[in-house]
């Protein structure tokens, strides 16, 4: 059964339907669909220049895309009927009881990760550098301090009631920093810490807004192998008792196989394959787009792999790049 | 391993280390040497400070202390101590500050946060700074009235000025210095909350009291104005627009001549009272009130405690502001706005609180030159404003507080202390007038602390949360928003 209908089909997150992103001339997306399980780690993969950015850009809002629809679904058993009824209204979002839908497309940036609860971090990590990394985690809870001071009147009259939000804001900001392994860096400016420490602290930012779907993009480019074994601990750790979805942009194909539950292989802005780790690592599309090569020779370069080096996890890794 | 010698350029550890050295010594820092017996650093700085005033005494005993002149039947000799002397001490005072300040001072770089000793020092410091400032800000009149009976209302009106540019500073720094938006148009402001004054107690008869927040108001609604339209920009655009709003605020407030009086401004504006209590002599004021003998001083200490009082509630509601959400956002807003925007915060309001903010200031600070000067026209508020203002703002330090205190008292204070500065005729001779030099004196003491400080007076930054231990953030990590 679960083979027929994987978890990303019965029960998506987020799912994305004929999305589509030019560029002036440049088809950077071209019709694509895939859906986000909940509480699954998906990964897009794909070579260099595939469209994985400017999909995460279309998904957080920072580009408007061309075409398509891309619908957050919270709460469990959210109905394409009710997806279609709100795409028919020209609402942004919908609720019903529990569960309520939000078009992604239809939302500005801020309001994505404010309304719809989509949290991103950046290739090139954006943190703010000279402020603290706890001030840091309390930049990320801005809108619910601000209600809390009352739009800053409150705030200013010291009202208990600021500050009770306030200590409950840091409290929260030093329990993601001790998951991050940041705490004893707590009171550094943010520009001070070293390249994995700030790609923990992104996550750790991102993970106080208090998302329901984790966009990370590449979040193991430029960490080496302890690192990078500690961050899949905080993205499993993130899933695993935060119930937090979690979509990444990887090329580290260590990273990518172990924790992944269901990955998204784009090539030329197109789906050249979705499934599971051991089904998209077996495609012939995928070995292709990495290998390049041409579709007649596939299999001759499948049965080469199989031999030398497919029983290691992190073999299409070192693939990768070799596309002419 | 035996054989492994670190300096040795053989192996790589020591070709490394000579490298690092000759760099260094190219940098003109001393290689690795023994730590040299510690001299305490009063007493090197005492030391310096001798040699430095032994040299200028010899250098200077000629120039200074003799002086020839022709006279009937030759020359006549006549001896100057005082100037030497008084030229001697200079040099000592100003060496042994430096020496014991700046090139003594811990040798810890300003850097990062790895300063926790010298951070709470400058922590320390800046409190004590910031009372002392406080508590000779409160009693300045009844100190001048001791101290300097008679230029007592020069300094008070020197102190009132003084205090509106701090009040403008700080305005201004919510805008350039937390949010990072670089705003050339501020006396826009200025005008706006000075003219919205004038304007209504002419129009309609109102006092200053129930002007003054009505002449925020108004300068923070002007500040929602100009937020608009600058939104998307970004650098240099940003301040060619902040600019052109401020030249057009003066230009319409120049030909709108049936509203604004024109060129030729506004006359008769009302004098703050204190409930009803006029600051005049006869029945029903201030001195009549009390049973005081009537002195137009009285007048000063008042409008001078009142524009004490709006810089104390712009500081306070400043650094309350910093620590609650929005200040925050203001200043992630100056070091990464697409951050901002990834975190859910709408960055257009946050902009435009921190230019309605700042506005609001220099509106309050409007009213009150308006009310001082009792007399408003377009050209108090040229370009020329904007510039003190921001001048006062970069040289303090961007977001800095007392930064602000100290360079306004510097800029605005040593621009008038310059006009005094007779003795410089002892040298220049009688024909030498320092206030034709005066800008020039001040643009090289500007260009001096750029080269210093080039970050501003003060160049750290607090952070407004603490977990365990306040550390100071040196300025190269602190972004410096749009438009630098």
């Amino acid at each position: 059964m679960s083979e027929m209908s994987p978890r990303w089909t019965q029960d998506p997150v987020l799912k994305v339907e004929n999305l589509t992103m030019r560029f002036g001339g440049l088809t950077a997306i071209d019709s694509l669909s895939f859906n986000v399980g909940r509480g699954d780690i998906t990964a897009l993969i794909g070579p260099n220049g595939a469209g994985k950015t400017t999909v995460f850009n279309c998904v957080t809002g920072f580009y408007k895309p061309t075409e398509g629809r891309i619908s957050l679904r919270r709460g469990r058993g959210v109905s394409d009927a009710m997806v279609d009824e709100l795409t028919t209204s020209g609402n942004q979002f919908s609720r019903d009881g529990e569960r309520s839908v939000f078009l992604l497309e239809r939302m500005s940036d801020f309001k994505i990760t404010e309304v719809a609860g989509v949290a991103r971090t950046f290739q090139n990590i954006r943190l703010f550098g000279g402020m603290t990394v706890l001030e840091n985690l309390l930049v990320a809870q801005h809108n619910r301090l601000m209600a809390a001071s009352g739009y800053t009147i409150f705030g200013l009259l010291g009202l208990p009631g600021y500050r009770r939000a306030a200590e409950a804001a840091k409290e929260k900001a030093i329990f993601w920093l001790s998951h991050a392994n940041l705490l004893d860096r707590a009171d550094d400016p943010a520009a001070d810490l070293s390249y994995g420490a700030q790609r923990r602290l992104e996550i750790a930012r991102a993970m106080c807004t208090d998302p329901v779907l984790l966009c990370l993009d590449e979040p193991a480019a430029g960490l080496n192998p302890r690192e990078s074994a500690d961050l899949n601990t905080l993205i499993k750790y993130i899933r695993d008792e935060h119930g937090v979805s979690v979509l990444l942009i990887e090329h580290d194909m260590g990273v990518v196989m172990e924790i992944s539950d269901h990955v998204i292989v784009l090539d030329y802005g197109r789906k050249i394959s979705d499934g599971t780790t051991d089904a998209v690592r077996s495609d012939p599309k995928v070995i292709a787009a990495y290998l390049g090569v041409d579709d007649t020779e596939v299999d001759e370069v499948e049965n080469d792999l199989d031999h030398d080096v497919a029983p290691t996890p992190a073999a299409p890794a070192n693939a990768e790049g070799v596309r002419p | 391993m035996s054989s492994f010698d670190p300096t040795a350029d053989t192996t790589p550890e020591g070709a490394e280390r000579q490298d690092e050295e000759r760099r260094r010594a190219a940098q003109g820092e001393p290689p690795f040497v023994e730590a040299a017996t510690p001299e305490s650093r009063l007493a090197g700085s005492l030391r310096e400070a001798a040699i430095t005033a032994g040299i200028v005494a010899a250098i200077t005993l000629f120039f200074f202390a003799f002086r020839t002149e022709i006279a009937i039947g030759g020359l006549e000799l006549t001896v100057r101590w005082p100037v030497w002397l008084s030229w001697i001490a200079i040099a000592f005072v100003g060496r042994f500050l430096l020496s014991f300040f700046l090139y003594r001072a811990d040798r810890t770089k300003a850097s990062g946060a790895a300063k926790g000793a010298r951070g709470a020092a400058a922590v320390g410091l800046g409190k004590v700074l910031a009372v002392v400032f406080l508590l000779i800000a409160l009693t300045l009149p009844i100190l001048l009235d001791t101290l300097f009976p008679s230029q007592n209302r020069y300094i008070l009106d020197l102190a009132i000025l003084i205090l509106t540019y701090v009040m403008l500073g700080w305005g201004l720094n919510i805008v350039v210095g937390l949010a990072g938006l670089l705003d050339l148009g501020y006396v826009a402001f200025y005008a706006v909350g000075a003219y919205s004054f004038a304007l209504l107690s002419q129009n309609f008869g109102l006092g200053f009291w129930v002007c003054l927040p009505m002449a925020g108001l108004f300068a923070a609604l002007w500040g929602l104005m100009l937020g608009f339209p600058v939104l998307r920009l970004r650098g240099d655009y940003l301040a060619i627009v902040t600019l052109a709003f401020g030249e057009i605020i003066r230009v319409v407030l120049l030909n709108w001549a049936d509203f604004t009086g024109g060129p030729n401004g506004l006359l008769g504006i009302p004098k703050p009272t204190l409930f009803g209590l006029e600051f005049s002599r006869g029945e029903g004021s201030f001195s009549d009130y009390f049973g005081l003998d009537y002195s137009p001083i009285q007048r000063f200490v008042f409008l001078y405690y009142i524009i004490l009082a709006l810089a104390l509630l712009t500081n306070f509601i400043t650094l309350r502001l910093r620590k609650l959400p929005v200040g925050r956002a203001w200043e992630a807003l100056r070091e990464d706005e697409i951050a901002c925007r990834s975190l859910g915060i709408n960055t257009t309001n946050v902009k435009l609180t921190a230019f309605a903010t700042g506005a609001m200031f220099g509106g309050f600070a409007g009213s009150f030159f308006a009310t001082r000067q009792g007399f408003i026209s377009p050209e108090s508020f040229t370009f020329m404003e904007s510039a003190i203002i921001l001048a006062i703002v970069v040289l303090g330090g961007l977001g800095s507080q007392v930064g602000v205190v100290i360079a306004s008292v510097v800029m605005i204070g040593g621009i008038e202390m310059l006009r005094n500065l007779g003795v410089l005729t002892d040298f220049f001779g009688p024909s030498f007038d320092p206030t034709q030099y005066r800008m020039l004196f001040f643009g090289l003491a500007m260009v001096l602390i750029m080269v210093w400080k080039p970050r501003g007076l003060v160049s750290s930054r607090s952070p407004s949360a603490i977990y365990k231990e306040k550390k100071k953030i040196g300025a190269d990590m602190v972004a410096q928003g749009e438009g630098h």
